[in-house]
């Protein structure tokens, strides 16, 4: 794995997103009520809706378009609806924020 | 020949190292200890039962000079060891040399002091020995006392002196009490109860400057511009290992004096124990894992295979009444599972986490009698799968239970008002109940609770059902969401009957299920918040719909649509060309004219918001709330300026209606027209609030709609005035703000409470419309203003927060 600095976690609101823009696509970094981080894709399964911008709570994010709520941790997709986001290993170091450049770059050649 | 041992610093680490030492082998080594302190080993940790005035220090110390003297241990008590010399293998004391074979640091830690302008004023002191205690045990009643630093130390010091009298201020930088040990819910808990013992917190607060006179602390100024006049400041941040003399020396140090697993340092003869130390990148601030230490080093001394180990930890904080305790890590995250128990009644609160099949970490507020179970089977990571169901209960429960849903009700005092209408608190109902009220409309006949709006029908139920227990069925209400058992109307009453100014006094008095709710019931509770308290409650945009968040409609490709405002539906050249240039400028796909008046500009990309914003503000316009439960547009016709049928200014009063009312949330959208005539161009008829001008007047008339019902609005009342029916609507508007459950439109609202009430109240009971003008124009002082110009200042917010694309072309 190779990590790289995303910024401070202080660059997250608490209990909200921000969006990285990578060559496998935009991901959103999720930092929830009790200051932990999260790396998913920003796209939802259903139609397209961008999930940064989603209501986060607990550890779950709801997508604006039309409430589907996933998990942040294994990206499932909870309740009734069916389907799944990608995650990416995202770490902290400190108040540092880093994303593992090499999965990033992997799923894009695969 | 016995080897010569000196140990610097006579505190709980290396006094605890001396014990196991002399106690294994008494004639081994010929020790020397110096102290910076006049005295020896005490239980710094009780100084906080001794600054209360429960404990006295005689009762803390825990080596007495007969101690001492017994183990042939030569005290320099009073004197720092001041300089090493690793040669000569010699410690320089203040008043002479000790050779050493073996030397011990445990020199402990200096509180940290922030350096700010004033730290070093006479009255401003830490707290960590006797000197600091004693300083203050002299502050009693007429004091006035302020402790920087809401942490485990600061907290035992307010709590000291607030129970000798004092007038104790904390001030935290945080937003919660504890914030590394407790979370937000435990944390708001402990406030509550500083609070009852009649100690002021101040959280999100930043000191600047502690102001002086004569040389003595006279004030603290917070960035804000408070001023706390206080007599003594204690300064509680944090502390620093004591390592200067180490590094003098010439040992390896980083936070702490570097140390291994047997608390040796860099020089083979030279070991550290304590809180002046740091093993595998950990420094230390509680006495558990300094006791591991001083084992180990014991052993170590005597040649024996020992190592230190790091292991979880669990805080207490020693403040009679706040009963807390938390362990292991409990920070939600990977593979995490919460357990969240609430009893308002009781004032308690218990988290634990979860990760697979073990207990990792867990938060007690209130109920902390298991808590060494629980610490318990963190240490050992015990499989907890097979009472997982009812693990929360603790070690003493097995077989199921579940919490109340009604023990937020049971927990009201008796004087908590039920029914605002008739001013009826809760002892009157359960007097009727007692008296023979047992059902709905007994308790209507009797009390008049429930028996006007109708908002309290639901507590008024669960009072019957509290009292009178399985003689009352209860009909079944909608809850809010899953995280709760209340209806909206309960949520409502009760944050304002129990004075809840936060989300988290929301989710524990009201036992909530989840940590911080969900998309449905969050934005409903921070409207409920803002509205009842507008100056208290600061608004959470995070707990908003996206919209509202980013002040622009979300389109269904991610992009925003941007409605500046035209206040009554009124423009200009100036403002036009501005549209239209930012138009050009951000390559806004569509421009269309909407319903409401004013012109769309639809597919802004995220990023461009705060810069096309910036653009329109510079013109003057504004943001038109196309997006928010809040007021939307005031439509107009032109009215006697120049129409042949206008009777009365109706495009001057639609303006002055949008100029007031704009900002303002409500529980769903509101519209409102104004139509010059009965021909009624504007479509007055079918908005929330409709007027139309006659020749006597104004006819206002409420609750029409049409969207997905059409309506027709209802009279509420004519008046003679402009300015009266500026008041009627100002009134109207915040009635439906106080009452309204989220998410309904008036008319929804009207539906429930009836437009006989709203008339009532609204428009013949004339105190209660000023009442009602007064507080909305007190919510209107803090959100009346142009979201788009704050907003506009956090553009980096707006955009990606990096861009891997560009490193990865490179
Ligand atoms: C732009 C506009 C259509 C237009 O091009 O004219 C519009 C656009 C939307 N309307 Fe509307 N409404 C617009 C005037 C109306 C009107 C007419 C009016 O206000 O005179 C109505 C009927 C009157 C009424 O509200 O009773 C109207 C009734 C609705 C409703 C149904 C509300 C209801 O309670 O039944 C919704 C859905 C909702 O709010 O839940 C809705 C929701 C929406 C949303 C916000 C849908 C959404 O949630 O994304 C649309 C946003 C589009 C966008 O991205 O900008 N819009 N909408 C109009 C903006 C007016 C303005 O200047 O602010
Ligand atoms: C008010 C208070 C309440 C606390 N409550 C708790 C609690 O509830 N639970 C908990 O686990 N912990 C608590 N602690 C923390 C706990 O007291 C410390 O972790 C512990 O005392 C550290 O022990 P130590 O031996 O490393 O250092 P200390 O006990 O600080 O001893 C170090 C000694 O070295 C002396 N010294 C330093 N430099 C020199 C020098 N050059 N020459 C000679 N002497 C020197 C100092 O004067 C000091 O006496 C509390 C602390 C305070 C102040
Ligand atoms: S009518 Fe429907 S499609 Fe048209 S703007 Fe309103 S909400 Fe959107
Ligand atoms: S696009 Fe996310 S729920 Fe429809």
């Amino acid at each position: 794995m190779s990590w790289i600095d995303i910024g401070h976690i202080d660059d997250i609101p608490l209990r909200g997103a921000r969006v990285v823009k990578t060559p496998v696509g935009c991901i959103a970094l999720f930092r929830t009520g009790a200051n932990k981080v999260f790396a998913a894709s920003d796209t939802c399964p259903h139609k397209g809706g961008p999930l940064s911008e989603g209501i986060v709570h607990g550890q779950s994010v709801t997508c604006p378009l039309h409430n589907w709520v996933f998990d942040l941790h294994s990206g499932q997709a909870q309740g009734a609806d069916e389907g799944q986001i990608a995650t990416y290993p995202v770490q902290l170091d400190g108040e540092r924020i880093l994303l593992d450049s090499t999965s990033l770059g992997q799923r894009s050649a695969a | 020949m016995k080897q010569k041992l000196v140990v610097i610093g006579a505190g709980m680490a290396s006094g605890r190292v001396l014990e196991h030492l002399t106690d294994a082998a008494p004639d081994a080594f010929d020790i020397t200890l110096f102290n910076a302190e006049p005295r020896g080993n005490y239980n710094r940790i009780m100084l906080s039962p001794v600054l209360a005035g429960d404990q006295t220090y005689e009762d803390i110390v825990t080596h007495d000079d007969a101690w001492y003297a017994e183990r042939g241990i030569t005290c320099r008590f009073g004197e720092k060891a001041v300089k090493i010399d690793r040669e000569l293998k010699v410690v320089e004391g203040e008043n002479g040399h000790v050779p050493y074979d073996k030397l011990i640091f445990g020199t402990g830690s200096n509180p940290f002091m922030i350096p700010m302008p004033g730290h070093d004023l006479d009255g401003v002191i830490a707290y960590r020995d006797l000197e600091d205690t004693e300083q203050m045990m002299g502050m009693g009643a007429g004091n006035k006392v302020v402790v920087i630093g809401g942490g485990l130390l600061g907290l035992e010091a307010a709590a000291g002196m607030a129970a000798r009298g004092a007038d104790v201020t904390v001030v935290h930088i945080m937003g919660h009490l504890m914030e590394r040990q407790l979370d937000p819910a435990a944390g708001y808990l402990l406030k509550k109860s500083l609070e009852e013992k009649g100690i002021t917190v101040l959280l999100n607060a930043k000191s600047t400057e502690i102001a002086g006179k004569d040389g003595k602390a006279r004030a603290l100024l917070l960035e804000d511009g408070t001023e706390l006049p206080c007599d003594l400041l204690v300064m509680a941040v944090g502390i620093r290992p004591n390592t200067a003399l180490a590094q003098e020396t010439g040992l390896a140090v980083g936070r702490g004096i570097h140390v291994d697993d047997q608390m040796i340092t860099s020089d083979a003869d030279i070991y550290a124990v304590g809180e002046c130390v740091e093993h595998q990148g950990e420094v230390f601030g509680l006495v558990a894992p300094l006791y591991d230490q001083a084992k180990v080093l014991a052993q170590t001394l005597l040649g024996e295979d020992a190592a230190f180990k790091q292991r979880s930890l669990s805080t207490k904080l020693k403040v009679t009444g706040c009963d807390l305790f938390s362990a292991g890590d409990f920070a939600e995250g990977e593979t995490r599972e919460d357990i969240v128990f609430r009893d308002p009644a009781r004032g308690v609160y218990k988290r634990l986490v979860l990760e697979g099949d073990k207990l990792v970490g867990a938060v007690m507020y209130g109920d902390t009698g298991d808590s060494n179970w629980f610490f318990g089977l963190i240490r050992d990571g015990e499989d907890v799968s097979e009472m997982r169901e009812t693990l929360i209960f603790g070690p003493a429960y097995q077989g199921g239970g579940s919490a109340d849903p009604l023990s937020a009700v049971a927990a009201l005092p008796p004087e908590a008002e039920i029914c605002g209408c008739n001013g009826v608190c809760k002892s009157d109902i359960t007097t009727a109940i007692e008296g023979g009220a047992t059902d709905l409309g007994a308790i209507r006949a009797t009390t008049k609770a429930s028996a006007s709006c109708g908002t309290c029908t639901g507590l008024v139920e669960q009072l019957l059902q509290v009292t009178l227990g399985d003689d009352f069925q209860m009909p079944t209400a909608q809850p809010v969401c899953g995280c709760c058992e209340l209806t909206h109307e309960d949520v409502r009453r009760l944050i304002k009957s129990q004075e809840l100014k936060s989300q988290e006094a929301v989710w524990q008095e009201l036992g909530w299920k989840t940590l911080n709710g969900c998309h449905v019931c969050r934005p409903a509770v921070n409207y409920y918040l803002l509205a009842d308290w507008p100056v208290e409650y600061q608004d959470d945009p995070q707990s908003r719909f996206v919209n509202e968040r980013k002040h622009a409609n979300i389109q269904k490709d991610g992009t925003f649509s941007v409605v500046p405002r035209m206040w009554g539906g009124i423009t200009n050249p100036a403002e036009l060309r501005a549209i239209a240039d930012a138009a050009e400028k951000y390559d806004v796909p569509t421009v269309k004219v909407t319903g409401g008046q004013r012109i769309d500009l639809l597919g802004v990309k995220g990023a461009d918001l705060p810069y096309i914003w910036s653009d329109l503000n510079k013109a003057g316009l504004v943001s038109g709330h196309a997006y928010s439960k809040g007021l939307r547009t005031v439509k107009t016709c032109v009215g006697t300026d120049h129409c042949r049928f206008g009777t009365q200014d109706s495009t001057g009063l639609g303006v002055k209606l949008e100029k007031i009312l704009w900002g303002s949330w409500t529980p769903h959208k509101l519209k409102l027209a104004v139509s010059g005539c009965p021909r009624n161009c504007a479509e007055a008829t079918c908005k929330d609030i409709g007027l139309v001008c006659v020749d006597s007047g104004f006819q206002i008339s409420i609750g029409g709609a049409a969207g997905m019902d059409v309506k027709e609005t209802e009279l509420l009342v004519q008046v003679p005035t402009e300015d009266e029916a500026i008041e009627v609507v100002m009134a109207v508007t915040q009635a439906y703000r106080e009452g309204g459950k989220y998410l309904d439109r008036l008319y929804k609202w009207m539906a429930k409470v009836g437009l006989d009430w709203i008339k009532e109240t609204v428009v013949d009971d004339l105190e209660n419309r000023r009442a009602l003008v007064e507080r909305f124009e007190l919510s209107q002082s803090i959100y009346r203003k142009d979201p788009w110009a704050e907003q506009a200042k956090e553009a980096p917010r707006f955009a990606p927060m990096a861009d891997l694309t560009l490193e990865a072309a490179e």
